[in-house]
């Protein structure tokens, strides 16, 4: 049953406005063991230098649509992090 | 087509896409940029936008209202610096009959506040710059970690 390597996905992250200012980053990569979901990836961001000042349950988003953080990921997905909506 | 722009709208080029000769009625929606927030007195914004999602979401938005209403739609949204007064979304809904346009006007404009990633950064006249979040406000807005339950739905 054991395999070599702990299978895992490779994803990138996106953070925009106030959260790119409050990691000081705009985008990241990350490998996360599968299965994995947004709301991994989520506590993985959360956990960076800057993170802890992103809330608990930001809006999201999979591949240019809003997703909860169930949503499972895969390999070359991209998430992104969205500071409260302001347009119009 | 594009919905994002960084150049000035003009509103009477998105009433001439919805125009047709089977349109009875044309609604259309002007939101500018306003003076005042929250108290303070405002100069200007910079919107910014995940370009990508953002044209995705408006495109949905768009084929939403035209399904449901049978409207032709008209969508634009600005991004860059915009000073006070500038045009920062404008929408033009066309249908055979008014209540359609006016319906379908709405929904558009309210799915774009809640849906499309899009923010906002005041310059106050005292100086100090600020990150808009309308969830904190007195303007509704997806509240962080809420469902998305959708206006004019069900």
């Amino acid at each position: 049953m054991s395999s070599p390597t702990t299978p895992s996905v490779s994803v990138r992250v996106l953070l925009f406005a106030s959260y790119a200012e409050r990691l000081g980053r705009e985008v990241l990569e990350l490998t996360l063991p599968t299965p994995a979901t947004v709301g991994q990836v989520l506590r993985e961001v959360r956990a960076l230098p800057g993170g802890e000042r992103l809330p608990a349950r930001p809006l999201c988003a999979l591949n240019l649509s809003h997703v909860g953080p169930d949503t499972p990921v895969s390999g070359g997905d991209e998430i992104a992090i969205l500071p409260p909506l302001a347009g119009g | 087509m594009s919905f994002l722009t960084e150049l000035p709208i003009d509103l009477a080029e998105l009433v001439a896409e919805v125009t047709a000769p089977e349109h009875g009625g044309i609604a259309t929606f002007l939101g500018t940029v306003r003076n005042h927030h929250g108290g303070r007195g405002v100069l200007r914004l910079e919107y910014s936008a995940y370009i990508p999602m953002a044209e995705a979401e408006c495109a949905r938005i768009a084929a939403e209202a035209a399904a449901r209403w049978s409207v032709a739609v008209a969508l634009r949204h600005r991004i860059g610096r915009l000073e006070v007064g500038d045009a920062a979304v404008a929408i033009a809904v066309a249908s055979a009959h008014r209540d359609e346009a006016f319906v379908g006007c709405r929904y558009a404009i309210e799915e774009v506040k809640r849906r499309v990633p899009i923010w906002k950064q005041e310059f106050y006249s005292d100086g100090t710059v600020a990150w808009v979040d309308p969830t904190r406000g007195e303007e509704s807005g997806i509240a962080e970690g809420a469902g998305h339950g959708g206006w004019a739905r069900g």
